[in-house]
């Protein structure tokens, strides 16, 4: 617990130290809410169909990138095998980097609630909590998988682009866009596999007030998810290197 | 010289990296109480041999016991200090706050933080960001991380290179401090200059351990006052015999 809390301290304080990409993760998500509000002011159906859904999934992608390039600076940098030096153990650092996103995460989801349900008038039948609460659970799944990739990627300009490689596919086939009854089976295969689409589901029912059981298994896919990614994550992180 | 007990014991290592032997068969010893130097020229394997000492070198063959336990194994890492070559803090902390890091990680006692502020010279620059401090600077906050929580074994690569001769100086008498308290230290170093201000020496080239001895022991050997040409002979003698 004390080392976990000393990573997590320290990863804050690092953010701290960068107000821009502060104001950008909070900022960023508000900007793109309002916009997606003022695009389609003459149709407010379709806003009160995906902002709450976006709301829950953006905090997935700020994390994955976020985290993917601070891993990286620890892999490349060489503070990582240095840590591999001291008594830390692997989990310790996950489970840090982990609890700051998730805060950062809160922070976000507060602002672009607050945001969103207030000035810009988003509904929701379920509770707005369940809302933000999901997007936490997402971010902490986007750390978990940025935390994975990083050591994939030998530099920056390549895990900017796992973004796009990554992130994408799986926003674009979690229901949000196109149903997935109106997908291709092939497609609703891939769209099976992947966590968005249970986040997506859990987002989609919070709307609705259909916390059902689909809801609680949905939810149940996104934590084992989230363990899966920490585990993954946690393979790749090796004490002794060539 | 302080003939103390064994703290590392390297016997018969063997590393290879990419189809290279970069350590061939070696072994050595370093004694508790004493300032070891690791000479050699750029290339000769000293940082594999550091590496593969504090446990994060992925190694081929041979065995490397430290301090009586396997080299990296969990019990030595709150007692062997490590200072790789290339500074290995975060660029984005104050050197308060990543030694606070270290120092919490290694659950090291709060007034350590400010001891290895002190015992670096780095007292004026302890709230200063690491990125904006000069190279020498941010060396000596690489070098503080390892000295914290007052390890039994300081494995130090190239802590002196591009200091000026007074802190190199002040460094060497604290190094000398720490072994007389009982440490051992085990200090690498491309300088020949720098050999003489060891109590014993271990010359490396090319993968191979040249000589393990002692500044007068070489001198006396090779019939050479300075120590640069005394490596030299070392090695002219070493190709005859091949």
């Amino acid at each position: 617990m004390r080392v976990t809390g000393a990573v997590a301290v320290r990863v804050l304080a690092q953010l701290r130290r960068d107000p821009r990409t502060i104001a950008l993760i909070v900022g960023v998500p508000c900007l793109l809410e309002t916009l997606l509000k003022e695009l389609f002011a003459g149709r407010s159906p379709v806003f009160q169909h995906v902002g709450a859904p976006l709301l829950g999934l953006f905090p997935f992608v700020t994390m994955f990138l976020v985290t993917s390039i601070t891993m990286l600076r620890e892999r490349t940098s060489g503070t990582l095998e240095r840590l591999m030096t001291l008594p830390l153990s692997k989990l310790d650092l996950l489970a840090g980097y982990g609890a700051a996103f998730a805060l950062v995460a809160a922070i976000q989801a507060g602002v672009v609630s607050a945001l969103t349900f207030g000035a810009l008038g988003l509904e929701v039948q379920g509770p707005r909590t369940v809302v933000a609460a999901l997007a936490v659970a997402n971010a902490v799944l986007g750390t978990a998988l940025g935390l994975f990739v990083s050591a994939f990627a030998q530099t920056e300009f390549q895990a900017v682009q796992f973004m796009p490689a990554m992130v994408f596919p799986q926003i674009l086939l979690c229901g949000l866009f196109v149903g997935r009854g109106a997908m291709a089976t092939w497609l609703r295969w891939i769209s099976d596999a992947l966590p968005p689409t249970y986040a997506y589901d859990a987002l989609a029912h919070t709307a609705a007030d259909t916390l059902d059981g689909r809801f609680a298994a949905d939810v149940a896919v996104v934590c084992g998810c989230i363990l899966l990614a920490l585990g993954l994550g946690a393979a790749t992180l090796r004490r002794r290197t060539a | 010289m302080a003939a103390g007990l064994t703290a590392i014991r390297v016997d018969g290592l063997r590393v290879v990296r990419g189809g290279n032997i970069v350590l061939n068969e070696l072994s050595c010893d370093v004694a508790e109480g004493s300032v070891t130097g690791l000479l050699g020229p750029s290339g000769s394997g000293k940082t594999t041999l550091l590496r593969a000492i504090v446990g994060v070198q992925r190694v081929a063959g041979g065995s490397v016991e430290v301090l009586g336990a396997p080299a990296g194994s969990e019990p030595l890492r709150s007692r062997v200090g490590y200072m790789t070559q290339a500074p290995s803090v975060y660029g984005d902390l104050t050197v308060r706050e990543n030694l606070r890091f270290f120092a919490r990680v290694l659950g090291a006692p709060g007034g350590s933080v400010e001891r290895a502020i002190e015992e670096v010279s780095l007292g004026d620059h302890a709230g200063r960001v690491v990125s904006r401090l000069s190279g020498g600077q941010r060396t000596r906050v690489s070098l503080a991380t390892a000295l914290l929580g007052a390890p039994d074994l300081l494995v130090l690569d190239e802590p002196t290179v591009g200091l000026d001769p007074v802190l190199r100086r002040d460094l060497w008498e604290l190094f000398h401090g720490l072994a007389e308290r009982g440490a051992a230290l085990l200090v690498s170093s491309h300088v020949m200059d720098e050999a003489d201000r060891c109590d014993a020496l271990l010359l490396l080239r090319e993968g191979r351990l040249l000589a393990q001895s002692t500044p007068a022991e070489v001198r006396e050997r090779t019939g050479c006052e300075r120590l640069d040409d005394a490596f030299l002979r070392l090695v002219e003698e070493e190709e005859e015999e091949e």
